[in-house]
């Protein structure tokens, strides 16, 4: 029987999804929602691909956000060598492990004390639907919920399983939602952090609400200073491919478990 | 009261059906491969063709179990003459990856193919196997003349903007290590493929590859062994099923043994198996799964 105990019930909140080290893009998603939404709720994956990971992880601490582990928290948090992407693509592989070794080493402990006590899951009321926000999926922390691979009977299934009306989840890094039925479906809330693959360098938060008495998401884009970002990040000597991606808003590396709609659609 | 039953191997349980595969053409392909491990020829007719029908009535179940996604096997799939109209109806219910030899992959084909991935809100992924950076090395394997033939049918997905996934095995020489991938994916992308994905399978020393090197030693088994159930989740026999013309087995790599043909339905099939295979050691040993 899950723990079906709820953190509060709401009329608007804002989701997060990885934000990876983009404490600039986060600055300014919390400026854009604030006083618009009641709450705002962190999805996991702080650290990753951006410049001075403490910078993310002081300013969802000060401002109180309330968040859950994702698989870069549940890897720091346990002091695991690899953040468990599960690539098996040996440039992916090989980013994936810079990006990992590079936010390991400048987090501090302090911070990954505090990871450790992040839930996996947390379960809302928004309007009248239930919420469960998760990381990859609401049955694995890393699992990947992508638009053109997560299909209609599966996701009534897991509704179905974890007795919610909306799963809400991030890991992919691409926003997306799929309805069943009004206000029972899933939403992605895509990555805060990284461009959508779209050729552009804007990030986008997620806003979940009732709009004429039924729960829908809407995807907000976030413009922000990516030129300082990039700069940062070429000056920590972070690899050139994911300085590029936050400017051109391409992605250019962890493309291998995207799905052939979604890789299609994208440059690389 | 008695004692608790004890099992002479570990027990993978079905914990969720999210990979549902069918075996649309049967047995039959159209080469003849050395390493196949079901050992699929022309005239190997163990397994016949699965009608649209049939594998409609699967795909039904599925969908009520809320399957993730759908995988369409053989031999060669595209021998089937109802091959169209049935990925339509998979496409309808969750993502498809058809593995083919690619043999019979013409400009019309793969136009199909993109007009019926254009249609659906989930992706097609076409999967080719291959076996070499050349003919030397994989003809030997697929068979003569079938390097070029192969490399003909890639182009024309590639051509008509598909970014097919490529499988080989190691018997590839070297892919196995990282360097070995890299390269294979630099020789696929200069062989024009934009997005090249690779799929490498370790062999499976059953059906025509027991004749190629040797067959599992006795050692080679997981009985008396404990699986943990981290262990347990990676067995692809814990999330999937393999629907054949002749009834739901376990998974891809038992079809040939009649103790792994578990119902003629799903619905019959969602239970525990005995991994008492040979082949369940590779599966443990090399995290072996089936899906891309
Ligand atoms: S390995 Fe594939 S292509 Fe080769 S004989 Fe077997 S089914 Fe046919
Ligand atoms: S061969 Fe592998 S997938 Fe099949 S039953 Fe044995 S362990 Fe499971
Ligand atoms: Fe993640």
């Amino acid at each position: 029987m899950p723990d079906l105990s709820e953190a509060g019930t709401y009329r608007r909140v804002a989701l997060l999804g990885g934000v990876y080290s983009n404490y600039l893009a986060l600055e300014a998603a919390l400026k854009l929602v604030e006083n618009k939404v009641d709450a705002v709720f962190a999805l996991g994956d702080f650290g990753a691909f951006g410049p001075h990971p403490d910078r993310t992880l002081e300013l969802l601490r000060e401002k109180g956000v309330p968040a859950i582990q994702g698989n870069y928290e549940e890897s720091l948090a346990t002091d695991t060598d690899d953040c468990h992407c599960g690539y098996t693509d040996p440039r992916d592989n090989h980013f994936a492990r810079i990006s990992y070794d590079y936010t390991k080493e400048r987090t501090s402990s302090e911070h990954k004390r505090w990871m450790g006590t992040l839930p996996k899951t947390l379960r809302l009321r928004v309007g009248k639907s239930r919420v469960l926000l998760c990381h990859g999926s609401p049955r694995r922390i890393n699992e990947f919920l992508w638009e053109s691979a997560t299909p209609v009977p599966f996701v009534r299934r897991l509704l179905a399983e974890h007795e919610t009306d909306v799963v809400a989840c991030t890991h992919t890094g691409l926003h997306w939602k799929r309805w069943l039925a009004p206000g029972r479906g899933i939403v992605n809330a895509g990555a805060l952090g990284r461009p959508a693959n779209d050729g552009t360098p804007r990030v986008w938060a997620t806003i979940l609400e009732e709009a004429d008495s039924v729960l829908d998401a809407r995807f907000v884009p976030v413009d922000y200073d990516h030129e300082r970002l990039a700069r940062e990040m070429a000056e920590e000597r972070l690899p050139s491919e994911f300085v590029e991606t936050a400017r051109t808003g391409w992605w250019t590396t962890c493309l291998e478990a995207m799905p052939a709609k979604e890789r299609a659609a994208g440059r690389f | 009261m008695s004692a608790p039953a004890v099992r002479a191997y570990p027990v993978a349980p079905l914990t969720a059906l999210d990979t549902v595969w069918f075996q649309v053409a049967g047995t039959l392909c159209n080469i003849r491969c050395a390493h196949c491990f079901i050992s699929c020829a022309p005239d190997n007719r163990s397994f016949p063709m699965m009608t649209r029908a049939e594998v409609g009535a699967r795909l039904r179940e599925a969908e009520e179990f809320g399957a993730r996604e759908y995988y369409f096997t053989g031999g060669e799939p595209f021998m089937n003459k109802e091959i169209f109209e049935i990925l339509g109806d998979a496409l309808a219910l969750g993502p498809v990856s058809v593995l083919t030899n690619a043999l019979l992959i013409k400009p019309k084909t793969a136009a199909r193919l993109k007009s019926l991935a254009g249609a659906s809100p989930y992706s097609l992924d076409l999967r080719v196997s291959l076996d070499g950076y050349d003919a030397a090395t994989n003809d030997p394997i697929r068979g003569e003349g079938t390097f070029d033939r192969i490399m003909a049918g890639l182009g024309e997905l590639a051509a008509a903007g598909h970014d097919p996934v490529v499988t080989t095995t190691e018997a590839c020489e070297g892919v196995a290590a990282s360097e070995g991938r890299a390269r294979f994916l630099e020789f696929l992308r200069a062989a024009g493929l934009k997005r090249p994905r690779l799929k490498v399978l370790p062999l499976l020393r059953l059906g025509a590859e027991t004749a190629r090197t040797h067959a599992y030693e006795s050692w080679e088994t997981l009985r008396g062994r404990e699986l943990s159930e981290t262990e347990g989740a990676g067995l692809q026999c814990t999330t999937s099923r393999m629907v054949t013309a002749k009834g739901v087995y376990v998974c891809p790599l038992l079809i040939d043994f009649p103790g792994a043909r578990l119902a003629a339905t799903l619905r019959e099939s969602l239970r525990p198996f005995e991994l008492a295979y040979p082949a369940c050691f590779t599966c443990h040993a090399t995290g072996l799964s089936c899906r891309t």
